[in-house]
């Protein structure tokens, strides 16, 4: 590892990887440090997936701020970097005639903070965007999409490491030493130590800890759960926009809503519970029943049989389960450690935000290091991935007659093929965990969840990579897949 | 794109698919093309290295790969074409399939389509398990397929939930292989394995089995560690001071077959929300003419024997279809009764002999499965056992049900 760096991020979340991708525009020695085995394992994979609009935050508040703003860079971002997105578009919906004052006065605060295109709709108006939905009046908000977070932050990754950074994943940072002569050392818990002028704190749920590395005592996250239920792809096209009950005083969060995402399926969920431990992503007996009864309610057609996994994210929180609600981000170049910029408390909407905050980030970086452009940065992403199965017909038979790999399936759900799967293994940043897979060629996330591709891309593996089974890992080293061979004698 | 003509197209190459190719061209229909997603035909069959398949069909108990191998080699010798390592992505209510391959990319009219494509495993999802997802926890059958084909082992420490076969096949053959496996645990208050295969698998090797009993939770941020399980009520809910913790590093889930009829959704056909697969007349035709379907892909089969039989039926109609012998609609409808999970064919035409598949609801003894038309009786057959786990087969003439308007099955 060399070590003077210009800059180091801590945390290769979305908002880590959004900042590197920033910095890699200028001629700066960058490294992103993140101790799980693939980008994005964190909360940047666990969420919504929701582009918010901006209607929903406080005006003057720095959520405000940089959600708007992240919401105007993402077409363009999405497009540089080959990540899915839709513009579907928000209804903000009036129950009864008591929400109304509600509606107009998000559409003011909307406004105030610059959020394009706000209308009032009628009840015609709204059951045009979605057909059927009850309540009388709803708040429209066009600029409101939807993402994939994990291709989203994988994706500003990858080109990040296209463009110079320098990623270094299994590495869990253990202690900061402020250097006498400016600049950090970071100890890694694997031993390894590395120096940086000025270091960024994008640990997300762990950025309290990397604060009290570096000394500074005053925040405090408190992990909050949110659990989800994915829906099979038979429902695809049900929910056309997304749909908020307007917000009410005696309910603290958005609520329980579906939301659908990117490639098809629909969320249910998120559910809000403080709970002790940061990366608790267990699903809870209680709220799973609950959140079945919730889609039993908002979509009639609902079998037992779409209902295919189940996952929960956490929020790190800045305010404590006592007081509820949120606090506003944290985003500031500490005076009193030179060289050290510090985010915390980046919950919702930090996934859209994240390229908002990368540019105010790199506005501070520029307090401290000359900012001179990377001649040779490029905005687009290598490589192309793209989605086999929705190509067109004449296209797919182009490709198969040039590459027989993809004429081969190898996950039967989602139809991805095996030129996919080798992409995904052969990702520029080096993971190659079935979970690192998953996130960039969507192997396993149907309704099968892996029984099928899971044994195939086990072959692959050990036939076109040379992996032996006890080096198959689900998402870190500590989570091996297998134990071994079943006969040591076979070929196999 | 330019499309191929061709006779019968079969979707799927195991025990189904293989039986239905053989009686198509058997009975007269020269060209007959079998396309199959794997290297190799055999289906399931391959990775069922345990014995146990053909009692009834060979008289002897053949494993998985011996039993297809006897198909694959009359398959063979018949000369009937086959795409192996081609998969059929898309099928329309005109029987026009395109089949990817590394070869290419091709779109086929068939004169009539046999679809056998089996089934897939019920998953952790589905059936809403609460906890962690460390790694650790696989369905059965994938299990069973890294197992027996790739040579790799998945665990030492082993629970199973549910007592489905291929659950009880496994528990077995992890013993056999050198993990412990801790128990069994099954929500219902009886197996839904074949007792044959408790006694064998379980039994004989002292594990145990714990009915009504599901897991509660699952333990271990990266690898499984363990799993909380619990005794349920007659609601099914589990009951919390039965509630205890069982240290495992595996989970093998054996929770239900699920008929794989995503295609055949996508086409439109109409499917029975009780066995998950197409509803079919007496001649095995789906709710479009010239669809045809049978073996796990139609409804889950304890017995390959019975796969096989019912597969060369739906061939021989695929046949007659494609030389235009109709067989008229089926307009008599067949519902199940008291006693009875579903019945299969859901119509009849009353104009030939066929023979009613169907499962029961609940285990019994020394019990009747009547059938009747309206008040009169059209036959019944005294059962000594009978078992969710195994399906039923009662043989009509007819004679017997040429006058009827409709049927209804029901144990007494
Ligand atoms: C339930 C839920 C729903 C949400 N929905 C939305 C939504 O719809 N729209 C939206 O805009 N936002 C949403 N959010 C918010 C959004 O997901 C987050 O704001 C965003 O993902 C935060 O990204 P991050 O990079 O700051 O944090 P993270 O993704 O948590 O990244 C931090 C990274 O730092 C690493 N790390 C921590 N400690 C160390 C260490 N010591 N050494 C090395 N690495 C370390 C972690 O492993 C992690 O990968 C939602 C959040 C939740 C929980
Ligand atoms: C683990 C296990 C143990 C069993 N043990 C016994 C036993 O001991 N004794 C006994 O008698 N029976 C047993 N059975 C039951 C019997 O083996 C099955 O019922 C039988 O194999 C089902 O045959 P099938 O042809 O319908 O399905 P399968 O054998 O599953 O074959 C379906 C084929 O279709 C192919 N296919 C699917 N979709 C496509 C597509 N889109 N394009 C191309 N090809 C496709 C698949 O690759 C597969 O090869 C067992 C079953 C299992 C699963």
């Amino acid at each position: 590892m060399k070590k003077g760096y210009d800059v180091t991020i801590i945390g290769g979340g979305v908002v880590g990887c959004a900042i590197a991708r920033e910095l890699s525009r200028y001629d700066l020695f960058v490294s992103l440090i993140e101790k799980e085995s693939d980008v994005g394992l964190g909360t940047s994979s666990r969420n919504s997936g929701v582009i918010h609009s901006g209607i929903n935050y406080k005006p003057g508040t720095l959520r405000a701020k940089v959600d708007v703003r992240g919401n105007k860079l993402m077409d363009k971002l999405c497009r540089d970097i080959k990540v899915k997105m839709k513009r579907i578009g928000k209804i903000t919906v009036a129950k009864d005639e008591k929400d109304i004052p509600t509606l107009y006065r998000l559409k003011e605060q909307g406004e105030v903070n610059g959020v394009p295109g706000l209308k009032i709709l009628d009840q015609k108006e709204m059951r045009k965007i979605q057909p059927g939905v009850s309540g009388i009046s709803a708040l429209y908000s066009p600029s409101s999409g939807i993402v994939c977070p994990y291709g989203l932050t994988i994706g500003l990754a990858e080109n990040a490491h296209d463009n110079g950074v320098h990623f270094h994943l299994c590495q869990e940072v253990s202690s900061i030493e402020t250097l006498t002569d400016g600049g950090f050392m970071i100890r890694m818990k694997s031993g390894t130590r590395l120096q940086t002028q000025v270091l960024i704190n994008a640990a997300g749920l762990f950025a309290d800890s990397i604060c009290r590395m570096a000394g500074i005592e005053e925040y405090r996250i408190y992990p909050c759960r949110g659990e989800y239920y994915v829906l099979d792809k038979r429902l695809n096209g049900t929910i056309k926009t997304l749909i908020y009950p307007a917000p009410r005083t005696d309910d603290p969060g958005l609520g329980i809503h579906l939301t659908p995402t990117v490639d098809g399926n629909i969320l249910i969920g998120p559910s809000a519970e403080y709970i002790e431990e940061h990366e608790d992503y267990a699903c809870t007996a209680e709220i799973m029943k609950s959140l079945r009864e919730e889609g039993h309610n908002l979509l009639p057609d609902l079998q037992m049989s779409d209902f295919i996994r189940n996952f929960s994210g956490v929020r790190p929180k800045l305010t404590p389960p006592e007081v509820g609600g949120n606090s506003d981000f944290v985003i500031e170049d500490r005076r009193d450690i030179n060289g050290f910029i510090n985010l915390a408390g980046i919950e919702s909407p930090g996934l859209t935000s994240a390229p908002a905050i990368a540019e105010m980030v790199l506005s501070m970086v520029g307090d401290h290091l000359p900012l001179r452009p990377n001649v040779h940065f490029s905005p687009d992403r290598k490589g192309s991935p793209f989605f086999f199965s929705e190509l067109p017909e004449e296209e797919k038979k182009q490709l198969i007659s040039e590459n027989p790999n993809y004429g081969e399936i190898i996950c039967r759900c989602e139809k991805i093929t095996k030129q996919e799967i080798l992409d995904a293994i052969n990702n520029p940043l080096g993971a190659r965990t079935f979970v690192s897979i998953k996130y960039r060629a969507r192997s396993g996330m149907g309704r099968c969840q892996g029984g099928f591709c899971m044994p195939r891309i086990t072959k692959i593996l050990r036939d076109e990579f040379g992996l032996s089974p006890e080096e198959f890992i689900l998402r870190s080293r500590t989570s091996p897949l297998f134990v071994g061979k079943v006969r040591e004698g076979d070929q196999k | 794109m330019t499309v191929e003509k061709r006779g019968i197209v079969i979707i799927g190459g195991g025990p189904a698919g293989l039986a239905a190719a053989i009686s198509a061209r058997e009975n007269g229909c020269e060209d007959v093309l079998l396309i199959e997603r794997d290297r190799i035909l055999g289906g399931i069959l391959n990775q069922c290295i345990h014995d146990g398949f053909g009692l009834h069909t060979f008289g002897s108990s053949l494993s998985g790969p011996e039993y297809a191998g006897r198909f694959i080699d009359r398959f063979q010798e018949l000369g009937i074409n086959v795409m192996e390592g081609s998969i059929v992505l898309s099928l329309d209510e005109n029987r026009v399939l395109s089949v990817s391959s590394r070869e290419g990319y091709r779109v086929i009219q068939a004169g009539a389509v046999i679809l056998a494509m089996g089934c897939r495993e019920r998953t952790r999802g589905a059936i809403s398990i609460p906890g962690r997802r460390p790694s650790g926890i696989y369905t059965a059958g994938a299990a069973q397929n890294l197992i027996n084909l790739e040579n790799i082992m998945v665990g030492k420490r082993v629970c199973i939930l549910g007592s489905g076969d291929i659950g009880l096949i496994m528990a077995r053959r992890m013993t056999l292989e050198g993990a412990h496996v801790e128990a069994v645990f099954e929500l219902l208050p009886y197996s839904s394995g074949l007792p044959r295969n408790i006694q064998q698998c379980l039994n004989d090797f002292n594990i145990p089995l714990f009915l009504s009993t599901t897991i509660t939770n699952i333990h271990g941020k990266d690898r499984l560690e363990g799993i909380s399980v619990a005794q349920v009520g007659q609601d099914r809910c589990p009951i919390p001071e039965t509630e205890r913790y069982v240290p495992c590093d595996t989970l093998l889930l054996s929770v239900g077959l699920i008929p794989e009829n995503d295609l055949s959704r996508d086409t439109g056909i109409e499917l029975d929300p009780k066995t998950s697969g197409a509803i079919v007349d007496d001649a095995f035709m789906t709710s479009i003419p010239g669809i045809f379907a049978c073996g796990n892909v139609l409804h889950v089969h304890d017995l390959v024997d019975w796969v096989s039989l019912e597969a060369a039926s739906a061939g021989a109609f695929a046949a007659n279809y494609v030389r235009g012998i109709k067989e008229g609609r089926s307009s008599i409808p067949v519902s199940a009764g008291e006693g009875i999970r579903y019945t299969l064919p859901q119509a009849i035409s009353g104009r030939m002999d066929l023979t009613l598949s169907m499962r029961v609801s609940a285990p019994w003894r020394n019990r009747t499965i009547v059938i009747k038309d309206g008040e009169t009786e059209i036959k019944r057959k005294r059962m000594v056992r009978l078992h969710p786990a195994e399906m039923i087969r009662v043989d009509l003439k007819a004679n017997d049900i040429a006058s009827c308007s409709r049927l209804e099955v029901s144990v007494e």
